[in-house]
């Protein structure tokens, strides 16, 4: 707990390093990643290799796109539990909508992004317009869109699987964009590795040095208090469930023009592997606190924890046991590192 | 400290000239009458002082000059236009700025963040507009100091403050940011005597600068210090409105206190001087 006093301006305290560190959101999560990798490491063999590195990467980036806009929505006080869902949603809109109708894959693409976003500010309308928490409206929605998946699909397709796409113009260019891979050496890298970085960037740019991310924390932290000061809170919050939305499609493409065929009772169940991703990355669930980089960690650990434990040679049913205990470990050290940010360290 | 309301005081304040005026201004929450028939002005250059018990519509009063809630009532006007503020941003943009009692700041935010918060300064064209981090925590710091609140770190959680350090860098912002009309509801009733009297010389220093001031507490001898006219609620409804001239200290303090509810009560008591 050293205290380092600069000369200038006079009787200015600047905390010492170490509780600076201590006062990031991540620290919890970095220190779990380091652990964790380090086990795997130890246990799996195949686990210390440069194409397992980016194996996991990849594994990371598919939860961790979207995961960062749900941990932007949390940051801003609400939750979306039609996220994991509304990927699907994307990927068989614009499937079954092209091959239904036999037009260009690009214009399903874009009319499946405009009902995302449709479906992201409604959510967000219907927050903000009743009161009524986000929990139980984007339950309902996360119903609607299960149901409607399972539904529509069987209904067009006959199966509960959409068709295959892959001869309908534009699914090779919108492969490219979405869904592409390159070498390096002997390793693959998935593009959406690379959009997951940009989008961390990004994501931690806006937080930390952005007009948007002091309302984002603001709307979270004392949502109140915020609009008493002029922020607008309706529009920041409808916008963040948008955002989430908007990363929900994004990630819905890259697995149509991937795999080419969906399943249509697929998504299940991640919307809580995001919130898990924000949560151990140091986002409180309360709103208000957290960072982009931290729900990166938490989904990197995501996406060791599942490929650690097929490469130790363990059962992956396993698999959950392991992340309930992440959550768990995660949200005692967010409770520990919220009681150390607020209480008075100087002055 | 007055340098600052000066450079942010609006120039084309003139002294006396009415910049919010309320007529038959009512307000209601579903069946609740909050507030009935008020009639207020805010003049350039003078303090009006809003008294109340509990519950009398004081918050109410300035939640409708502030924005946060729209009267259905009566009209509003603000600089001669009438109006109905949809929300605190346009009581902003027209340099209405408000100190709330319970709606001060963000816990978690740093201090400077919540000085600028809502009115952040940017640099470059909106995507790519970044915050002028390092200007603003100057800013922020040198504000606070002129308050004679020496925050030691001003990027440390806001919620680390005391209670009455908290509401002087809520001031600290009203007064930076207001540039017309600054509307303080209890700004007193968390500080200290020292505290207080620094708010005190706030409230004088913007009246000096040509702001219009609208203070509201329930402590008489605060707004007989500062105040030039003297409102006092009683369930949502005007029960006096003078000058400075037409009122003393004495029979603010009476009506205040309860008035003939006061000696109505003295005589139910009955402790009869032997």
């Amino acid at each position: 707990m050293a205290h380092s006093v600069t000369a200038n301006p006079p009787n200015r305290v600047r905390l010492g390093w170490s509780n600076r560190i201590l006062a990031r959101p991540e620290v919890g999560a970095f220190v779990a990643a380091v652990v964790i990798g380090i086990f795997f490491m130890v246990m799996a063999p195949s686990f210390r290799s440069a194409d397992s590195f980016f194996t996991v990467l990849y594994q990371s980036s598919v939860i961790g796109i979207v995961a960062v806009g749900v941990g932007l929505l949390m940051i801003g006080g609400e939750f979306d539990l039609s996220a994991g869902v509304i990927v699907y949603s994307a990927g068989l809109f614009n499937s079954m909508f092209c091959w239904y109708l036999g037009v260009n894959l690009w214009v399903g693409a874009a009319l499946s992004l405009v009902f995302c976003l449709m479906i992201g500010a409604l959510n967000g309308y219907l927050v903000m317009r009743t009161g009524i928490p986000s929990f139980l409206i984007t339950l309902g929605t996360f119903f609607v869109l299960q149901g409607a998946n399972l539904g529509l699909t069987k209904q067009i397709t006959g199966s509960v699987s959409s068709t295959d796409i892959s001869r309908i113009d534009g699914y090779d260019s919108l492969g490219v964009v979405f869904a592409s891979s390159f070498k390096i050496g002997s390793v693959t890298v998935w593009i959406t590795v690379i959009y997951w970085l940009l989008l961390i960037a990004l994501a931690a740019w806006i937080l930390q040095r952005t007009r948007s991310g002091n309302w984002i924390f603001a709307v979270g932290g004392a949502p109140d208090s915020a609009r008493a000061v002029g922020v607008p809170l309706v529009r920041t919050k409808i916008l963040l469930f948008m955002t989430v939305s908007f990363l929900g499609w994004f990630v819905g493409m890259h697995q149509l023009y991937r795999f080419n065929t969906l399943q249509a009772g697929g998504g299940v169940g991640n919307e809580f592997l995001y919130i898990i991703a924000a949560v151990v990355g140091g986002t409180l669930l309360t709103g208000g606190f957290g960072s982009a980089i931290g729900v990166a960690i938490g989904a990197f650990i995501f996406g060791m924890t599942s490929l650690g434990i097929v490469y130790a040679g363990w059962d992956p049913n396993w698999f959950r046991a392991f992340l309930g205990v992440m959550l768990l470990l995660a949200v005692l050290v967010n409770l520990y590192v919220k009681r150390l940010s607020t209480t008075r360290k100087v002055g | 400290m007055t340098d600052t309301l000066a450079e942010h005081a609006d120039r084309e304040l003139h002294r006396g000239e009415p910049l919010i005026e309320m007529e038959a201004v009512g307000k209601s929450y579903g069946a609740i009458r909050a507030l009935k028939d008020i009639n207020l002005r805010v003049n350039a250059g003078e303090v009006t002082c809003v008294l109340g018990d509990n519950g009398a519509g004081k918050s109410t009063l300035i939640k409708i000059m502030s924005g946060l809630h729209p009267h259905n009532e009566g009209i509003l006007r603000v600089d001669g236009t009438e109006l109905r503020f949809g929300s605190p941003r346009e009581a902003l943009d027209h340099g209405i700025a408000t100190v709330y009692q319970d709606l001060a700041v963000v816990p978690l935010l740093e201090v400077w963040r919540n000085f600028f918060l809502g009115s952040e300064l940017t640099a470059g064209r909106y995507p790519l507009a970044g915050l002028r981090v390092g200007q603003m925590r100057e800013i922020a710091d040198a504000e606070l100091r002129k308050m004679g609140i020496e925050v030691k770190d001003i990027n440390q959680p806001i919620g680390t403050l005391s209670g009455g350090q908290r509401q002087c860098v809520a001031i600290a912002r009203a007064v930076y940011f207001g540039a017309r009309v600054l509307i303080l509801d209890e700004p007193t009733a968390a500080l200290g005597v020292k505290q207080s009297g620094v708010v005190l010389k706030y409230v004088a220093a913007a009246r000096d600068a040509g702001l219009g001031v609208v203070f509201i507490t329930h402590n008489p001898h605060h707004a007989y210090l500062v105040g030039d006219h003297f409102v006092i609620l009683k369930l949502g409804r005007a029960v006096l409105d003078r000058t400075r001239a037409e009122v003393g200290l004495d029979q603010l303090t009476t009506q205040m206190a309860g008035g003939d509810e006061l000696a109505e009560l003295s005589h139910e008591l009955g402790r009869k001087e032997a």
